[in-house]
């Protein structure tokens, strides 16, 4: 619609990096080489014709990339973003500048090697809008990624905090704070950088660290991911994996061993490579981690082979959530996650994170500093909830044990063994052990700023939400919540996963924490009753 | 911190339209008719099964029955609303109860819903949503004619109220 408009200001259009020709070719023949080797491995005898074939091919690949790179084109105006690309399918994306609220530099290996970062502009709405949310330029220089990083969110915090900034002399270009070959952020001394006064340094990596690798479920869950797709890749070069066991004789000891040595030999032999896997995948993923606050945007660097640098503004926070799951917890440590709009779903899920598992003080201590709080909300101390939630949590620990005790106690009669019952009822001490954390984990705090509530048998869950973050109350009751005097309260945000509860609360605590929370919002509604009466009964009117 | 007096919600100010317990006696007796026909047809074509099919199929008609009077009436005295100038409450549920507060200024968008059942008892369901994924509020059974009033209203105050909402 704009197009004679576009036309006309073509002189600002710039294209993606010319490295990007010998990039884009590159990374696809990566992808096809297991094909390529498939094909010269296990072919026929006509090597001329594989070698043609290939060149075709090759010329193909690099044919296309050219075309890529002629047709992609992007622009900054003082008000828009704006990208076009594609030959026969055209498209156009633009972002108004106002909405942008992250720009995310992420350079794998083949961009590093040439010293190119992809560019990745998102507005962080949950939008139902026309316009598109993200805009990815696939790739710039570094230098020039990071130029735009600055120019992009920059202009954001200068308008946010009108006059904080000492004037607009950014270190643009200045070092190379996300150049190819070095890992970002290592070798350059902490405060090296710090003497523009633009950037102050709130975490950075401790290798001591690593020993949270291995207890970090999903780093065993890539590892599955790794096993399955090299297995795959072992299939398709046809060769199958007993037969590679085969080869070493390997399967042949063991069948001869005794069965429980197999399955021991088995176990400790995924264990090491589960804990090697997670090793190595915390190693890639946090090498060289810094966390640095530069004017209203909070920046994490990290990445071994792919280096990352993710940008939140500050304006968009709403808080933090220390999480503990279960293993970590037992090894002290935990997980520091931002709370803030536009985070919390889709692809950018995992994006908020803020520290790699690392020691629960140090997650309390980047929580402070990432709230500008001390002592930090996270660590404020919390109400105990009333004893009648701890009833709750024993009931519901005790009654399914009983009830399916009871069931299998009928065990004889059906012809089953007898002992079933007691069996189950064995399981009594650890859904006890249970309901009993769960309630040690509960409880909630006001502090000037912020509203702390924690809860969680197993993954410990600690949230600190922004007082003025907080959109809107709901408070729920059950029948037995009824009885006894609770209620579970929860805070609406427009950030994170939406909604942050208290669990069990009792109700005039409840009550009482919702109305001091957001001043005004909930008193219209409360009356202030004698001891004894109902909540909210309904024959009122 | 600690809380010096009692507190309690009151409820909102206004019940939902009367007509509403006729709307949901009826989703009732549909949700009932489409359970026990399931045992229904059990008892005609597998004639062995019949003594223990028969005793269920009552005791689940009589819950059944227990379900249809009881809901509507019980949902009646409990959905209520209510606006203000700085915001909306409703109070939704039957056993489990539910009350919601959300502030003008972070309104986002007002939607109303009518299905078949709805259209037929002149009845609607405002939905006011937030900047929050978890933070919608739903008016049901509004008498739709008041429903469109209250859009109307609301759309009006929220313009008026600065803020973006989030």
């Amino acid at each position: 619609m704009t197009g004679t408009m576009a036309e006309a200001l073509a002189a600002d259009w710039q294209r993606l990096d010319p490295r990007m020709l010998a990039v884009t070719p590159l990374r696809q023949l990566a992808g096809f080489l297991p094909v390529i080797a498939v094909v010269f491995v296990l072919g026929g005898q006509d090597l001329d014709g594989r070698f043609f074939g290939l060149l075709v091919g090759v010329a193909a690949v690099v044919l296309v990339g050219m075309l890529r790179w002629l047709t992609t084109r992007y622009r900054i105006t003082p008000e828009r973003v704006e990208l076009r690309s594609g030959l026969l399918f055209r498209s156009a994306r633009s972002i108004p500048r106002d909405r942008i609220r992250s720009v995310d530099l992420t350079a794998g290996p083949v961009h590093r090697v040439f010293g190119l970062s992809v560019v990745k502009v998102g507005t962080g709405e949950h939008a139902e809008g026309i316009e598109s949310r993200e805009l990815t330029l696939d790739a710039v220089s570094a230098a020039e990624a990071d130029r735009l990083r600055q120019l992009l969110l920059h202009r954001l915090g200068a308008a946010d905090r009108a006059g904080a900034l000492p004037g607009p002399g950014f270190p643009a270009g200045a070092g190379t704070p996300f150049a190819a070959g070095a890992p970002a952020g290592v070798g350059s001394a902490p405060g090296a950088r710090g003497g523009a006064g633009t950037e102050t340094e709130l975490g950075r990596l401790d290798w001591s660290w690593l020993r949270f690798a291995p207890l970090t479920v999903s780093s065993l869950a890539a590892v599955g991911a790794v096993a399955g797709a090299f297995i795959q890749f072992v299939g398709e070069l046809g060769v199958e994996p007993a037969q590679v066991a085969e080869l070493g004789g390997v399967s042949e000891r063991l069948s001869a061993a005794p069965l429980w040595l197999g399955i021991t030999v088995l176990a400790l032999a995924v264990l090491v490579i589960a804990v090697l896997g997670a090793l190595l995948i915390f190693v890639e993923a946090w090498w060289g981690f810094r966390l640095v606050r530069e004017p209203g945007t909070l920046r994490i660097r990290r990445g071994l082979l792919t280096a990352r640098s993710v940008s939140l503004e500050e304006r968009r926070l709403r808080g933090v959530e220390v999480t503990e799951p279960l293993l970590i917890r037992v090894g002290h440590g935990a997980r520091l996650v931002a709370v803030a709009t536009g985070l919390g779903d889709g692809p950018s899920h995992g994006r908020g994170a803020l520290l790699p598992p690392a020691p629960l003080d140090e997650a309390h201590r980047v929580a402070g500093l990432v709230l500008a709080e001390d002592p930090p909300a996270t660590r404020a101390p919390l109400r105990r909830h009333p004893p009648a939630a701890l009833r709750r949590r024993l009931v519901r620990a005790v009654l399914p044990v009983l009830l399916v005790a009871a069931v299998l106690g009928l065990a004889p009669a059906l012809g089953l063994p007898g002992w079933l019952g007691w069996a189950a009822l064995g399981l009594l001490p650890v859904t006890v052990l249970l309901a009993l954390d769960a309630y040690r984990n509960l409880g909630h705090a006001l502090t000037e700023g912020y509203l702390v509530a924690r809860h969680g048998p197993g993954m410990r869950r600690t949230v600190a939400l922004q007082r003025s973050g907080v959109i809107g109350w709901t408070v729920r009751q059950s029948p037995l919540q009824r009885l006894a005097g609770l209620v579970t309260l929860t805070a609406t945000t427009a950030a994170g996963s939406g909604a942050y509860q208290v669990y069990d609360v009792g109700t005039a605590e409840g009550l009482a924490v919702a109305e001091q929370a957001v001043p005004g919002l909930l008193t219209p509604f409360l009356h202030r009753h004698p001891v004894g009466a109902p909540v909210a009964r309904s024959a009122a009117g | 911190m600690q809380p010096s007096e009692p507190l309690h919600l009151r409820p909102p100010r206004h019940r939902v339209s009367p007509r509403a317990i006729t709307w949901w006696t009826t989703q009732a007796v549909l949700l009932v008719t489409a359970v026990l026909i399931i045992p229904l047809v059990g008892l005609v074509v597998w004639p062995a099964a019949r003594p223990w099919l028969a005793a269920g199929t009552v005791v689940a008609a009589v819950l059944g029955l227990a379900y249809v009077l009881v809901m509507p009436r019980w949902r009646f005295r409990v959905h209520r609303w209510e606006t203000t100038d700085d915001a909306v409450y409703t109070a939704a549920g039957w056993i489990s109860q539910e009350w919601r507060v959300a502030p003008m200024s972070r309104i986002q968008t007002v939607d109303t819903e009518r299905g078949p059942l709805q259209q037929l008892f002149g009845l609607s369901t405002v939905t006011v949503t937030t900047a929050s994924a978890a933070g919608a509020l739903h008016l049901a059974g509004l008498d739709h004619v008041l429903a469109a009033d209250l859009v109307e209203q609301l759309t009006k105050t929220t313009q008026a109220t600065p803020g973006d909402a989030t």
